[in-house]
Order: structure tokens, then C-alpha cells, then sequence
């Protein structure tokens, strides 16, 4: 009986699996796929079999000097790189901040998170541009990276965290070991942290990788480009010179980095790390 | 919490520490901008080309006009594109979380598995919605093979009825975001003390016993957490209807959602009735999720403490047994 | 890591201080320049289109950074490109913004020409705004232009009536039809016949109950037949602070409405769609479509080569003439280098050699009636695509016929609301859309896009 129920369900889960597999990579098959054709291959619709334009294609974005790809691909590293160890630090740090101490902001300041939380980030966006113009940096990558430190999502993330799986009884050891309360933050609940750092580290990567709207409006400068701004500019290119073939390889190039860096960070995800602190 | 409040007083200074960083970045990047925004809301201020027409102050005029549009019915809209994906979302990211962490569920290829859910998000919304739109095309492959299949004698005209652009967008949004949703109640449920599910285990407690009375109260933070960035998720959703349907909301403005609204008069440059739109999102938002949150949060501690108490029995009762 | 960057860096200054003596190097053996004339040129475009164009055709070009970020000229000035893409009205929000700092930005910084399309080109031509340099100021008679259509002066004429752009290109409109078809259903593919067939809209009618007795439709989508008719209204789109909906427009309308009820047209639903791709390609039973010169090598080429329909196409004059897209320099006021900018729009929109060559190496519709003249004669445009057919004598007929006189800055607000709006009228059955639903959305969708606009007038 138990025997059976277990087999009936194990069939259950792997069809499912199956489906929502086949869903997630069918995508990716069909953008490999238009990125193997060329632009007259691709206007005549969908196909499912490879075309044979895939080099043509690969030169064609590579050897094109208006698109300097190895710098973009730089940049766009740099720039994701940067704000996910950022984001994940200081919403960690804070969210500890909110949830270890007690002092008389901390309900008001939770509050206010909370609050800012919920505004869309496009109203801010024309403001934004005027602001950073106005600072002098514009043109740079630092307005990309810096405003990062303030993640209101990924601190309510962390906060969360803290909550299911963080015990005070290890800060409180610490403590009587003397440890400050600063390194007892980096030594002791970053560490237990992890899981939840590497899943925000992921996504937010992912999202800044992928960001267009706002660093177009800042990034005028060609060798500082990140890579949607470059795709962007393809599909901006006139009719005469306009060739789906080379956008989608650009899209396919444009997503390999991040693929690769998924799949090391993912690692942490799969093996299911350190599972969590020991609570209580 | 007690033991806390005592010794407080000497660690004070490090809340504040530890918050400044974060503070201080959202004043200069985010607050200046912001208030300008809710400061134009009160003004008439918009480009007419590159003629700028005021600032003139008047009043609560943005409001009043806001509210003789078609506000209600891109509310709606948003609503609806946001539970048909949401609640597809939520159930299979539940599903899968509680079957990946389940260590007597044995899947085959689940390393495999873990890491390709996540893979759609991976593309630009914008290159995912110029593939979706390819496929569902009045004469893509989805309406041929429909047709080959003898299930449609004509192509379905997905984008051009209410219903099959809805879904569509909510299809889409199910793809890139169900495998975010996942991981991110793996990391909850794998944030649970083990001896408690190895209490319930030796117990004799069902998959589903354990599932909802153990796993459920114990991630509630989380779960409230994905809740509630779901919904503002929703509520902002913006670039997946945008590219899908051009900007246009089409047909009949019925896939027209709150931000799409909000962009166009950003487009125009209307910062006036963009300032007086940003303000309601946010109270509309604000109320939503003071909701959910007061709803999940409220009686949280309690329910946790108890299910922690019962898993603490078990695994006493386990032990002994 | 750290010293690894500042290693980077240096190397990188090093470098870029390297190529600024090369360049210095050049300067010495060029012309010198007036004397109040600055270093840099700065051109704001939206993709390498001109860019290209320029490199090739300019004279005293004498190469290219390694980005193409830079040319530079043999009197050792060098042109500064700075692209920003059009998705999103990036490029717009760029350049208003840069126009904006334009009277406090150091003169190398000091935006000197930006390119304009159609469909915004009075936003910056406007004389109130004043971002643009009228020509006059600079310098260019109309001796200087005499050989452009008039239309693509027309267009971009002030309210003050001061020209202030120049595009190097025409881009009229034309019928290109399968000349199968033509046989089946009129017995001859000539284009002089097909053009009697096709010469006002009572006769397209006709011929498209033909097409369509003979088992064929008409065109594909009511987008194809749309510049046709808002080429042809008798009145701007906007009057002081009212939409005025055209006649014509709702002419087009209700003839669309019917088309697409009656299987006059395939009820496509817009253009660069795969379905309009595939009414192009060979199995296909769609008769013709209005498309400029352009749209022959872009759009019907890429879905026919190789194919039995590879040179199946002529084309003649559409029952009304049209345009369809095009490209303006314009010269911003408060540039530091007025003598170049003034040489660059004249070699680049007025000079027959350089448009010559444009013709030739980039199939371009050149801007000078005479020289078109000349190559609709010349046997190197009979393309295959349209079996030998040269297709320069139709478009410079259809060119000269052009008039934009009634052009306004709002018409690429109205041109996308417009089709929109009525797009789902046209398929009810599906969307549930009335025409009175239809024309609300239309208000709704324009007075929310211009905020100074306050009502729409609709023709009795």
C-alpha cells in the first residue's frame, strides 16, 4: 500500500517536472535556434530545426566594431558584480541592524522600509537622471551601482531570513566571547545567512544584468555600455541594415556569461548549503 | 527578548549604525527624486515638445481629473493578469519547494531539475516576449500545430481577444517568475531546523501533515514576504504586457495595467499627473500589502512558537520510541 | 586586484594619449580651419545608418577610431557620434536633455548636428523652441537645394518660414504587385496596365472584387493601405488645442472595416508581423502592397529569394501618392562649428556626386529630382527582384506628388493611436469593439499622450 502510493506519487512529480522542464528549455532552444538563422530564414516564421547562418551570425556580432561586445560583456560583469555584493551586504547589515538591536527608531525605520517598499521605481526614474546630472555622474557606472546599497525587497528578504532561521543565542555566545558586534555580524551571521545570500546574489545579478531603462538614460558613452543598451541599439538599426539573425546570436551571447555564473552560484542552491543556523 | 531590552541600552548605537549606509543611499538617490515627484503631483507641468509648460500650482486638480479616467478598469486589469498567473505560481513554487526539500521523495535528475526552473528568468523580459509573440502568432507554431491536431479549423487570434492576450501575459509571467518563487521557499524551508523534520518523520507523519503543519507555519516570514513582493510585483507589473502588445494595452485597453498607464504620461511628459498617479499606486499599494502583511504577520509568533512546541514533542516522543 | 586595475587604466590612458598625438600628427598636413571654428563635432543619431553613409561619402574623411565612436577629418577636427537607441525614446530624452544644457556645455561638448526622423521632425523644427539653425543662417540658398523634392523641404518648414533640416533621401511610395496574379485576374502584368487598374480608388475597388472573384485578396493588412490615406487629408491632425479627425481618415475607416469584413484585405494585423511576412512570401494569395524603395530589399526580398515568386514583382503608382519614413540633419543652434556643419549638409544632401553614390552602393532614393531623372533611364535599377523592371521612374513620379503640408508634430501620436484604436473595430468579431468604443479609445489614448490637447472633433 505504502509501496504503491510512493510510486503513484514519484510518477506525479516527475511528470510535472517534466513538463515545466521541457517549458523552461524549450525557450532557450528556440532562441539557440533563431540565432542559427539567418534574417530571410528567420521572416519566413517559426522553425524548429537549426539553420546554417550560425557563423555568419557569431562574426557578424563580433566584427562589428560599433558594438565593442568584449566591453560590454565587461561592463555589464562589473556592474552586476558589484551590485549584488552590495545589495546582499548592506540589506543583510541592515535588516540585522533591525532585527538584533532594539532602539527607538528601529519601529519608525522598519516602518519606513516597509513604506518605501511598495513605490514603483519608474516615478522616480526622470528625477533620478536630473539628480545624478546634477551630481556630475552621469555617463558613469556608479550611479548603476551605488544606489543598490538601499534594497528595500531584499532587506525585508533578509529580515525574513533572520526571523525563521536566525537564534540570538549564537549572538549572545559570541558576545560573551567578547566578539564586537561587527565582526560577530561578518563572522557569524553572514555565514548563516548563506543560502539566503546566494539566492538574492543571484537574482539580483540577474536583474541588473538584464536592466535597460535606466541605464540607458545614464550610459552615453560607448565604452561604457552595458549589454541590453548594445542589444537595444541592434534592434534600433535601420531597415537596411537591420538583421534579426545577428540581434537574437547578440541575445544569445548576451546571456552566456550569465548562464555560466547561474550554474557556479546555483551550486549553492542545488546542494542545498549549510542548512541554515541551528535554531534555538 | 527580555535578556534583550536589559542589555540593549550599550548596543544601541550599532542599530543605528548598521542601518546608516542604507538610509543615507535611499535620501540621496531615491528621496530627492521622490519628492520631486510628489511635489509635481500638485502642479500643472508637462513638455509640449521641448516647450516646457509650467510649473503652475493647481491643487488637487491631478487627482480629480485621475479619477474620470479609466483608473478602475487598469486596476482591474492588472488584478486579473496578476491572480492568473499568481496563483499558478505560488501552488507549483509550494510544490516543488516542499518536493526538492523532501529527502524521501526521490527525484530523479533533481539537481537537473533545481537548476532549469530558474532558466527562464534568465532572458530579458524583452527577448522572451519577441519569442512568446513569434510562437502565439496568428500563424506561429502553436496555432499550425493546433490546427494540424484538427483541435482548431482556424488559427486562434490569441492577441487580438481579451482573454488570450490576459493569458498570455499571465502565461509568461507564470514562466519567468515560478522558479524565482521556488528557490526562494527552498531557501525557507531549508532554513527549518532538520531535527524537526526528522522529529515528524520518526512520528509516523504524513507528507502532507508534515507539509502543513510543520513547513507552512515555520516559513510563513518567507511565504508572507514572497506575498507581498508578488503583489507589488503585480501591481508594477509593466514590461511583459508593454512588449507583448506594443505599448498598447490592446486590444481594447484591456491588457492595459496600472504602470503601462503611469508610462504613458511619463512618456508625454506629464509629470504632473505622473506625480498624482505615483501617489495613489502608492496608497493602493501601501494598503494592499498592510493588509497581507497584518493578516499573515498578526498572530505569527504565537502559531510558530506552537508549531515549534509540537515538533519539540515529537521529537522527544520519537526519541524515546 | 586593485593594482591590477590601476595597471588597466594606465595602460588605457597611455593608449588613448597615443592616438590623440596620432590625430595631433594629422592635423599638421590638413587645411586649417576657420579660425573660430572648434576641435569636435558632435552628431547625435540613433544608429549607424548616416554614420556609415558619412564615412563612405564625406569627402576629407580620413578614418575611424577603432570604434567608430570617432572619425576624423583631414583639417584634424573630429566627429564625435554619440548614439542612443530609439527603443523607448531613449534617444529623444537624450537629446532634449542635451539640448537643454546645450547654452552652458563647454564648445567641444556643444551638440552640432542631430538627426531627426519623420515622424518628430517638427518637434525640433518648431521656431519657437529654437533648437535648430535655420539653413539661411548658415548660409545655404536655395540654389543650393534647388534639385531636392519639394516635399522633403516642405516638411520640416517652420511656422516662420525658415527651412531648418535637410534629408539626403526621398522616400515615396508604391504599389508592388505579383505579376501572376496580375495575369490571372487582368490578362497582362505590365505595369502601365496595372497602374490604370489601380490609378484612383474606384478603380482599386474594382480590380479588387476581381482579384477577389478570382480566389485572391486585395492586400494584407489595413496598416499597408493607412499613409496612403493620412498622406492625403486636408487638414493638419491638430487645430490650436483640438484633434480634428480628417475625413479621409475616417474614410479609411470604413473602407477598412468593410475590406476586412468582405475579405478585400487578409485581415492582417499590422506590419513586420510574421503573417505580413508570409503574405509576401511564394504561397501567398495576396496581390500587392504600398511600400517605398526600401521595402522592396527589406521587406518582399527576403521572403521570395529562391523561390519561385524570386521575381514575380513589379510595381507601379498606388492610387494616391504616399511617403513612408525618412531621415533629416539638422543643424543645432548654438554650434561652435557653423562652417562645418553647413559643408556636411550640403555634401551630404545637395552634392549629385555624393548622392549619386548613395544611389548606387546603398539602393538609396537620393533627394535631387535630376539625378533621379537620370537613373530611372539607367538599366544598373532594373533589379531582378522585379524582373528587370526599374523601379526610379515610379518613385520619382510619386515623389514629385508628395505634399506634407499638413503635416503637425502630433502625427506620430496620432498615425500609432489611430490604427490602434480602430484596429480592433476592424476585427469586432473577435475583440467585441464598436466603432463609438473604438473612437472613445481613440480620445482617451491621444488627449492622455498630449497632455495640452483637450478634445477631439470627429467629421460630421
Amino acid at each position: 500500500m505504502q509501496k504503491k502510493t510512493f510510486s503513484l506519487r514519484s510518477i506525479v512529480v516527475h511528470l510535472v517536472l517534466t513538463v515545466l522542464a521541457f517549458l523552461c528549455l524549450f525557450f532557450f532552444y528556440i532562441l539557440i535556434i533563431n540565432a542559427t538563422r539567418s534574417h530571410a530564414q528567420l521572416q519566413l516564421g517559426f522553425s524548429a530545426l537549426p539553420g546554417s547562418s550560425f557563423l555568419t551570425n557569431l562574426k557578424n556580432v563580433l566584427n562589428d566594431p560599433s558594438i565593442p561586445i568584449a566591453r560590454g560583456i565587461l561592463n555589464s560583469l562589473l556592474v552586476s558584480g558589484s551590485c549584488a555584493a552590495l545589495v546582499t551586504y548592506f540589506s543583510a547589515l541592515t535588516a540585522y541592524g533591525i532585527f538584533a538591536y532594539s532602539f527607538k527608531l528601529k519601529k519608525a525605520a522598519f516602518t519606513f522600509i516597509m513604506m518605501i517598499l511598495v513605490m514603483p521605481t519608474q516615478v522616480t526614474a526622470m528625477g533620478f537622471l536630473r539628480l545624478i546630472t546634477n551630481m556630475g555622474m552621469d555617463d558613469s557606472l556608479l550611479p548603476l551601482i551605488i544606489p543598490s546599497i538601499a534594497s528595500p525587497a531584499v532587506f525585508y528578504f533578509m529580515l525574513s531570513y533572520m526571523q525563521s532561521s536566525l537564534s540570538m543565542s549564537l549572538v549572545e555566545a559570541a558576545r560573551i566571547d567578547g566578539s564586537n558586534e561587527f565582526s560577530t555580524f561578518n563572522r557569524i551571521v553572514l555565514p548563516i545567512m548563506k543560502p539566503a545570500i546566494a539566492v538574492q546574489a543571484i537574482f539580483t545579478f540577474v536583474g541588473s544584468w538584464n536592466n535597460y531603462f535606466i541605464p540607458a538614460l545614464v550610459i552615453t558613452s560607448k565604452n561604457k555600455q552595458t549589454l541590453p543598451i548594445m542589444i537595444a541599439t541592434l534592434r534600433g538599426s535601420d531597415y537596411m541594415n537591420f538583421d534579426t539573425g545577428k540581434i537574437y546570436m547578440m541575445i544569445t551571447v548576451a546571456i552566456l556569461p550569465i548562464i555560466i555564473i547561474y550554474l557556479l552560484l546555483s551550486k549553492f542552491i542545488v546542494d542545498g548549503i549549510a542548512l541554515g543556523g541551528v535554531k534555538e | 527578548m527580555q535578556e534583550r531590552k536589559i542589555r540593549g541600552i550599550s548596543y544601541t548605537k550599532w542599530g543605528y549604525l548598521f542601518i546608516l549606509p542604507f538610509f543615507l543611499t535611499y535620501f540621496i538617490f531615491s528621496a530627492i527624486p521622490l519628492i520631486d515627484t510628489v511635489r509635481y503631483s500638485f502642479f500643472e507641468y508637462y513638455r509640449s515638445g521641448l516647450k516646457e509648460i509650467g510649473p503652475n500650482f493647481v491643487g488637487l486638480k491631478n487627482y480629480i481629473s485621475l479619477l474620470s479616467t479609466d483608473l478602475p478598469k487598469y486596476a482591474w486589469n492588472t488584478f486579473i493578469m496578476w491572480i492568473l498567473g499568481f496563483v499558478p505560481q505560488i501552488v507549483i513554487a509550494l510544490l516543488l519547494a516542499s518536493w526538492f526539500t523532501n529527502a524521501r521523495i526521490r527525484i530523479r535528475l533533481k539537481q537537473f531539475f533545481k537548476v532549469v526552473i530558474y532558466l527562464p528568468n534568465l532572458i530579458m523580459a524583452s527577448a522572451f516576449a519577441m519569442l512568446f509573440f513569434s510562437l502565439f502568432s496568428n500563424s506561429g507554431p502553436v496555432n499550425s500545430i493546433l490546427m494540424n491536431l484538427g483541435i482548431v479549423a482556424e488559427p486562434i487570434r490569441f492577441m487580438e481577444s481579451t482573454l488570450g492576450a490576459r493569458s498570455l501575459v499571465a502565461l509568461m509571467n507564470f514562466l519567468m517568475w515560478f522558479g524565482n518563487t521556488t528557490i526562494m521557499l527552498m531557501a525557507a524551508i531549508m532554513g527549518i531546523n532538520p531535527a524537526i523534520f526528522e522529529a515528524a518523520e520518526l512520528d509516523g507523519c504524513s507528507h502532507r501533515q508534515t507539509f502543513f503543519k510543520i513547513t507552512l507555519p515555520q516559513i510563513k516570514p518567507l511565504l508572507t514576504y514572497t506575498l507581498i513582493t508578488s503583489l507589488i510585483g503585480g501591481l508594477q507589473m509593466f514590461d511583459v504586457p508593454q512588449i507583448l502588445t506594443n505599448a498598447q494595452g490592446s486590444p481594447d485597453r484591456t491588457t492595459m495595467t496600472l504602470i503601462m498607464f503611469l508610462n504613458n504620461h511619463l512618456k508625454s511628459k506629464n509629470y504632473g499627473m505622473a506625480g498624482a498617479l505615483s501617489v495613489y499606486l502608492f496608497v493602493i499599494s501601501a494598503v494592499l500589502c498592510f493588509f497581507v502583511y497584518k493578516l499573515n504577520m498578526g498572530d505569527d509568533s504565537r502559531e510558530r512558537k506552537a508549531a515549534e512546541k509540537r515538533a519539540k514533542k515529537l521529537a522527544k516522543k520519537g526519541g524515546q520510541g | 586586484m586593485k593594482k591590477k586595475r590601476l595597471c588597466l587604466v594606465l595602460a588605457m590612458l597611455m593608449l588613448v594619449s597615443m592616438l590623440a598625438a596620432c590625430g595631433g600628427g594629422e592635423t599638421a598636413t590638413g587645411d586649417t580651419p576657420a579660425a573660430e571654428e572648434g576641435k569636435v563635432i558632435n552628431i547625435y543619431v540613433w544608429n549607424q545608418e548616416f554614420q556609415e553613409k558619412f564615412n563612405d561619402c564625406y569627402p576629407g574623411v580620413t578614418g575611424t577610431s577603432s570604434d567608430l565612436s570617432v572619425t576624423n577629418l583631414e583639417d584634424g577636427t573630429e566627429v564625435h557620434w554619440i548614439i542612443n537607441p530609439n527603443q523607448d525614446g531613449v534617444y529623444q530624452d537624450k537629446l532634449d536633455e542635451a539640448l537643454g544644457k546645450q547654452s552652458s556645455a563647454p564648445a567641444d561638448e556643444k551638440i552640432d548636428m542631430f538627426l531627426v526622423e519623420a515622424d518628430y521632425a517638427l518637434k525640433y523644427v518648431d521656431p519657437d523652441v529654437g533648437v535648430a539653425m535655420p539653413i539661411s543662417q548658415l548660409g545655404i540658398t536655395e540654389a543650393d537645394i534647388a534639385n531636392q523634392y519639394d516635399y522633403t523641404l516642405e516638411a520640416v518648414t517652420g511656422a516662420d518660414g525658415e527651412i531648418r533640416a535637410l534629408s539626403y533621401q526621398a522616400t515615396p511610395g508604391m504599389l508592388v504587385y505579383r505579376r501572376s496574379i496580375a495575369k490571372a485576374v487582368l490578362g497582362t502584368d505590365e505595369p502601365d496596365a496595372v497602374a490604370e487598374a489601380v490609378a484612383d480608388w474606384d478603380a482599386f475597388y474594382e480590380t479588387a472584387e476581381k482579384v477577389k472573384a478570382a480566389g485572391y485578396v486585395m492586400y494584407s493588412s489595413t496598416a499597408d493601405t493607412y499613409r496612403v490615406y493620412s498622406n492625403n487629408t486636408s487638414a493638419p491632425w491638430v487645430d490650436g488645442t483640438a484633434v480634428v479627425v480628417d475625413q479621409n481618415m475616417m474614410n479609411w475607416v470604413a473602407r477598412s472595416k468593410e475590406d476586412t469584413d468582405n475579405g478585400i484585405n487578409n485581415n492582417v494585423g499590422g506590419q513586420w508581423t510574421d503573417e505580413w511576412n508570409k503574405d509576401m512570401g511564394p504561397d501567398s494569395r495576396v496581390f500587392c502592397f504600398f511600400l517605398p524603395a526600401w521595402g522592396l530589399s527589406t521587406c518582399i526580398q527576403p521572403n521570395v529569394k529562391d523561390t519561385a515568386a524570386a521575381q514575380d514583382w513589379a510595381v507601379c503608382a498606388a492610387p494616391q501618392a504616399f511617403y513612408w519614413g525618412g531621415t533629416w540633419l539638422v543643424a543645432a543652434a548654438g554650434t561652435d562649428n557653423p562652417e562645418h556643419v553647413k559643408d556636411i549638409m550640403l555634401k551630404m544632401t545637395a552634392d549629385t556626386d555624393v548622392l549619386r553614390t548613395l544611389a548606387q552602393e546603398y539602393g538609396e532614393m537620393s533627394n535631387d529630382q535630376p539625378l533621379m531623372d537620370e537613373l530611372a533611364q539607367s538599366p544598373e535599377f532594373g533589379i531582378d527582384l522585379l524582373a528587370g523592371q526599374n523601379y526610379l521612374g515610379v518613385l520619382s513620379e510619386g515623389a514629385a506628388n508628395i505634399s506634407l503640408a499638413n503635416v503637425s508634430p502630433y502625427d506620430q501620436g496620432c498615425v500609432e493611436e489611430f490604427q490602434n484604436a480602430f484596429g480592433d473595430y476592424f476585427r469586432e468579431a473577435t475583440t467585441g469593439v464598436t466603432f463609438e468604443k473604438a473612437k472613445a479609445n481613440f480620445e482617451t489614448a491621444i488627449l492622455e499622450r498630449y497632455p495640452e490637447l483637450t478634445e477631439v472633433r470627429w467629421p460630421e
